[in-house]
């Protein structure tokens, strides 16, 4: 009778299959309103999301510097298994070498100094992984997190990085002004266009941070292509292999060390990237920009979404760094209130917001495993 | 390098005291990390807690610089009450809250890294915010010494003057270095004939070495586990005390950056072994003194840092190895 049961239950359909059931037409137009959607985010001014307090582009754009450390930590935390608590230094590096290159010892265009960033962070990640990806897990969390504090340390300390004061004057990315955008306006309680309150259509000013926004939600889709195309390949599978058994990986002619050390070098040069953009919308870094602290949020935005799985480590980014904006009028309770919500998180999601698909593949085969061994739970 | 030399005896006795205090917080983590394989990322707070309770006790004592030797003596050993049982307090209800429910969920160790982050806010937030939490409750004028202020730094009313007991290569050796360096050294070997003696000591090894043998065997595993928590929190406390007495403030995040020191420590002397914590501890401490002696004091931390990648490099389990089961088995 149980067995029969199993049989006539409909499998339930979730939001994923239902929206991968789709004729591909009706998808393409989804992803298109949907990126519109993101892209117009910051002049809804939708009620409620926005904050009151402070500028809802820069916000938006902290966001999605959040989003990006995090795809970038994901691959190495998520895809590899490797807990790096010092992320914050390689975000520092790409930082440091746009303001070096472009304004305290160099004067180069700000495109022309990010590519560079992104090559000294990725370099950098291999001086680091070389030596001490052969240490086991555990220690590689102590290690990289002193690694964190040497690099913020050498710049307070290191007067040609401009010590403690930081670096200022950093050029702004190239733009061009070609039209106006109106943003709508919510005061009435429905949204009439607001004409008064325009976003120049790529002008990287100082005032208006929605370009930058739009800047970083462009460089975020291209990491995003590049992650599912690396994840999907040999490369991710090799990383897969090593983080779940690394001797048995080993064994199967995985060369697990150099996998780790690409995965790590990876996720510095995308840590370095989100540092140059930083260091493009402030303007001014200093090492205060760069504190352990911020590895520890970064690594939470990893943990909370669910490591492994690249929409889920978003999610955890949106929720690490906009709900501390956004309730901004808790004002000193905010940290307290974000602990909270950390322990209540890992209590109630252990495996994240949205788990990896192989921790749910692995869930369903326990249960069919269990259903065998003991027949099914009777109610 | 000429003033390394000059002041050799100097940085050897203040860096052993600061060591007492990192090997004593770092026993916390190798502990913890020794029965349950993960980093106790909240010990820091159970280090800040005791700190305070110390400094509060002493004030609600009225202690003060000019006390007989009887009144210097119960205050002292009123601080370490307060601390030890402040300290070992928050540390059991930091596994109760944040590590047992996981536990009970199997959650991966990962998880447990954000939740103890989120204990850790949670704590030394609340700290930080002790004034306004009072004014909701109307105590802010009652406790105003105690709560008013809270983002600053609070010191400990002098108790004990410094003063040279003898003197050594030309540096005067005060009271308060012998009785930190003495007095740690003391509490680890009361802690390691605990763990290698008595019954309890020997479920935490147990557990420690296999925890399923161990469960099989009818050892208790939550009750070893909250004996374990209990325990570095109670080393945490009395770290508390000793680091007061030496340096003489606390804040509501003073926490964050001894307990990633005292966390190097225990790595450096093998994460899970007790010997190898107190070895961490002074290494450290040393390293950190002679260190910024010879580059300048603002590459002290860089040195330490730098010290654990050199010696993970060639020994990747820490001067001592590990395993709190395997080391005197």
């Amino acid at each position: 009778m149980s067995t029969s049961t199993a049989q006539t239950r409909k499998p339930r359909l979730d939001f994923k299959d239902r929206v991968a059931g789709l004729p591909k037409p009706v998808k393409i137009v989804l992803w298109a309103l949907f990126a519109v959607f993101l892209f117009a985010l910051p002049l809804l001014n939708i009620p409620f999301i926005t904050t009151e307090d402070s500028d809802f582009g820069g916000v938006l754009f902290t966001v999605a510097t959040y989003v990006l450390v995090a795809l970038g930590l994901n691959i190495v935390v998520g895809y590899a298994g490797l807990l790096d608590l010092g992320y914050v230094g390689f975000y520092a590096i790409g930082a440091y070498v746009v303001g070096v290159l472009s304004s305290a010892h160099a004067s180069l265009p700000w495109l022309v100094a990010v590519p560079i960033a992104i090559v000294v962070a990725m370099i950098s990640g291999v001086i680091l992984g070389a030596p001490t990806l052969r240490v086991r897990g555990d220690y590689l969390a102590i290690v990289t997190l002193g690694f964190g504090e040497i690099v913020r340390l050498t710049l307070v300390n290191s007067q040609w990085l401009g010590g403690a004061r930081g670096i200022t004057d950093i050029p702004r990315p190239p733009g061009i002004e070609l039209f106006e955008v109106p943003s709508l306006d919510w005061s009435n309680g429905t949204p009439v266009v607001d004409l008064d309150n325009t976003t120049t259509f790529l002008k990287f000013g100082i005032g208006d941070f929605v370009p930058y926004y739009w800047l970083a939600l462009v460089i975020i889709v291209l990491v995003l292509v590049f992650d599912i195309l690396v994840k999907n390949s040999r490369v991710g599978r090799a990383w897969e292999a090593t983080r779940e058994d690394e001797d048995a990986a080993e064994l199967m002619g995985v060369p697990t060390f150099r996998f780790k050390l690409l995965a790590f070098s990876l996720g510095a040069a995308i840590g370095g990237l989100s540092g140059a953009l930083f260091a493009g919308k402030a303007g001014f870094i200093s090492p205060d920009s760069f504190q352990l602290l911020l590895s520890i949020l970064f690594i939470a935005a990893v943990v909370v979404g669910g490591a492994g799985n690249r929409v889920g480590v978003i999610l955890g980014a949106i929720v690490v760094s906009y709900f501390p904006e956004r309730f901004r009028e808790f004002a000193d309770f905010r940290v307290l209130v974000f602990g909270l919500a950390l322990m209540v998180l890992a209590i109630f999601r252990p495996q994240g917001i949205l788990p990896p698909g192989r921790t749910r593949r692995v869930k369903r085969a326990d249960e069919r495993e269990q259903v065998l061994e003991e027949g099914l739970p009777d109610a | 390098m000429q003033f390394l030399i000059d002041n050799f005896a100097a940085l050897t006795i203040t860096g052993l005291a600061i060591g007492a205090v990192y090997a004593l917080i770092a026993l916390g983590y190798t502990f913890v990390y020794g029965v349950l394989r993960l980093i106790n990322f909240a010990h820091s707070e159970v280090f800040m807690y005791g700190s305070f309770a110390a400094v509060w006790v002493v004030m609600i004592l009225g202690g003060n610089v000019s006390g007989s030797t009887g009144q210097v003596i119960f205050w002292v050993a009123m601080m370490f009450v307060a601390a030890m049982l402040m300290s070992g307090f928050v540390a059991v209800v930091i596994e109760r809250v944040a590590y047992r429910p996981l536990r009970k969920r199997n959650a991966p160790p990962l998880i447990a890294l954000i939740s103890a982050i989120g204990a850790s806010f949670v704590l030394s937030e609340a700290m930080g915010l002790r004034e306004k939490i009072a004014r909701w409750f109307g105590l802010d004028d009652t406790l105003r010494d105690y709560v008013s202020n809270s983002r600053n730094n609070v010191p400990l009313p002098t108790i004990i003057k410094p003063q040279g007991v003898f003197n050594l290569f030309g540096y005067e050796v005060t009271n308060v270095d012998i009785f930190v360096i003495v007095g740690a050294i003391a509490m680890m070997i009361v802690l390691d004939q605990f763990v290698s003696r008595s019954r309890l000591g020997r479920g935490i090894r147990a557990v420690a070495m296999d925890p399923e043998a161990a469960a099989l065997m009818g050892v208790n595993r939550d009750r070893v586990i909250r004996v374990t928590f209990l325990v570095g929190g109670v080393m945490a406390g009395a770290a508390a005390v000793f680091y007061l007495l030496k340096i003489g403030i606390t804040r509501y995040d003073v926490g964050f950056i001894l307990g990633v020191k005292a966390f190097t420590a225990a790595v450096l002397g093998g994460i899970g072994n007790l010997r190898g914590a107190l070895l961490g501890g002074f290494v450290l401490g040393l390293a950190e003194n002679y260190g910024s002696a010879i580059v300048g004091t603002q590459w002290k931390d860089v040195v330490s840092f730098l010290l654990l990648i050199v010696i993970l490099l060639f020994r990747p389990t820490g001067l001592l190895g590990e395993s709190l089961g395997k080391a005197r088995a």
